[in-house]
């Protein structure tokens, strides 16, 4: 199987929040942190993407956005809920527009605590992304050999 | 002849690791400009292998055949030029698969694609006059349009083509997709057209565009060899060291730079295309 862990191409996305765990996202990207060391990629292009970052909660108006996002990622795929609004719609919880975490939507493989979550935190999230994504991959490839053999 | 068959072997077969390593040292060298540590030398390929392994969803599936089409004239403009026929030619055929590529953006419908082609269609607009001049500059000077012909008389053109080379590696920041002139694939992330024209191309295709692009750099990098090659190995040597210095003063400029906008990108490359090159034709028409 091919090793496909140091590239792993980021979409973010920013739901309901205040901001601060998006800020924290990019100082991943800055020259403190660099996380391109590690192969990582900020595309805005869900069709390029393996790892949907999502940051802040989900509303009402966001939800479709964020599904439809996920379904544009192509396979395989997985999903970093990023600070505690996108895990668990933290301080905007009670909200009357607020639906939730990212989890109510689409399927959050790693929950990065945080209130703002440290790019640290976030690096550590997105190497245990990139983990998950090669068993992924791994299945994946097993699963259309399958489906070629089976015709 | 026997040689350029050799060379245009070389070519499809070195071409994409070439540009693929070039393209590594591209990204470590703007990495080390920011202060940041950067991706590993061989990132590139991390990256392709990636892609390739990845399930491919495409919004029209006539995508696939254009974007190989692009990818099989781009291999045709290479091997017909490392091989030593018509440099005329090459470029023409190399006007043909961007013509491809600019189908394989519109085919999709998606906004920021078909924006990106369309500005890739401008593109080609603006180099295009720069590039033709620089044939014509290397038929005065050679009164060949072969490159064979052109590769083995024994000077360096340099000499009698400044101009043209200078217009040359002007227009090569637009067709390297360097920033100033990246108009029509925002390389950067957080831009206006998300991905441009590749916007709508991931995994396999996306990997097939990145190849074309190594093969079209590795050929560009040919033609600046051109201007210094005198048969010699001291003239080889030139043309390599050169053609370094040109790909590092690329990605300074990349660095250095905020994009533009295609007006000014036009009006600039065409001022400095007439104002080097066509002086420069001028003056070797007028000597001869």
């Amino acid at each position: 199987m091919a090793n496909i862990t140091r590239s792993p191409w980021l979409l973010h996305y920013d739901g309901s929040s205040c901001n601060g765990c998006d800020i924290e996202v990019l100082a991943c990207l800055t020259p403190v942190y660099d996380a391109e060391r590690l192969g990582v990629m900020n595309t805005g292009d869900p069709m390029q993407a393996d790892i949907f970052l999502i940051t802040g909660g989900i509303n009402s108006q966001n939800q479709a956005t964020v599904k439809q996002l996920y379904d544009q990622m192509p396979n395989p795929k997985v999903v970093v809920a990023v600070g505690v609004c996108a895990c668990t719609g933290g301080i905007f919880k009670e909200c009357y527009n607020i639906l939730g975490g990212a989890d109510t939507t689409v399927p959050v493989d790693i929950y990065v605590p945080g209130c703002a979550a440290r790019p640290q935190a976030i690096i550590d999230g997105i190497i245990q992304a990139v983990e998950l994504f090669q068993k992924r991959s791994d299945d994946y490839k097993a699963m259309v050999k399958e489906k070629k053999r089976r015709g | 002849m026997n040689m350029g068959i050799v060379y245009a072997i070389a070519y499809i077969v070195l071409a994409p690791f070439v540009g693929g390593f070039l393209d590594g040292v591209d990204r470590k060298i703007s990495a080390r400009m920011q202060r940041r540590v950067g991706p590993p030398l061989l990132q590139p390929f991390y990256d392709i292998v990636k892609l390739f392994n990845k399930e491919t969803i495409s919004v029209d599936s006539s995508q696939t055949f254009l974007l190989l089409t692009y990818f099989v004239l781009m291999l045709v403009t290479g091997v017909m030029f490392f091989s030593g026929s018509d440099i005329l030619m090459c470029f023409f055929v190399l006007s043909t698969a961007a013509t491809f590529l600019y189908f394989a953006g519109v085919i999709t419908s998606s906004p920021y694609s078909s924006i990106g082609a369309q500005r890739e269609l401008i593109q080609m607009m603006t180099y295009e006059p720069a590039v033709l001049l620089t044939c014509v500059g290397f038929y005065l000077a050679a009164g060949s349009f072969n490159v064979n012909e052109i590769a083995s008389t024994g000077t360096s053109y340099i000499f009698r083509l400044p101009g043209f080379f200078v217009a040359f590696v002007f227009i090569l920041t637009i067709k390297m997709r360097k920033s100033p002139f990246d108009t029509s694939t925002s390389h950067h992330m957080h831009q206006e057209l998300v991905k441009g024209i590749t916007t709508e191309m991931g995994s396999k295709n996306l990997a097939l565009f990145q190849i074309t692009e190594w093969y079209e750099n590795v050929f560009l990098m040919g033609v600046i060899c051109l201007f210094f090659v005198n048969g010699s190995i001291t003239g080889l040597v030139i043309s390599l060291a050169v053609f370094l210095l040109v790909y590092f003063l690329e990605i300074l400029i990349d660095n250095c730079c905020a994009r533009m906008k295609w007006q000014d990108m036009l009006v600039i490359t065409w001022i400095v295309t007439f104002f080097t090159a066509g002086v420069n034709l001028v003056i070797l028409m007028v000597i001869r």
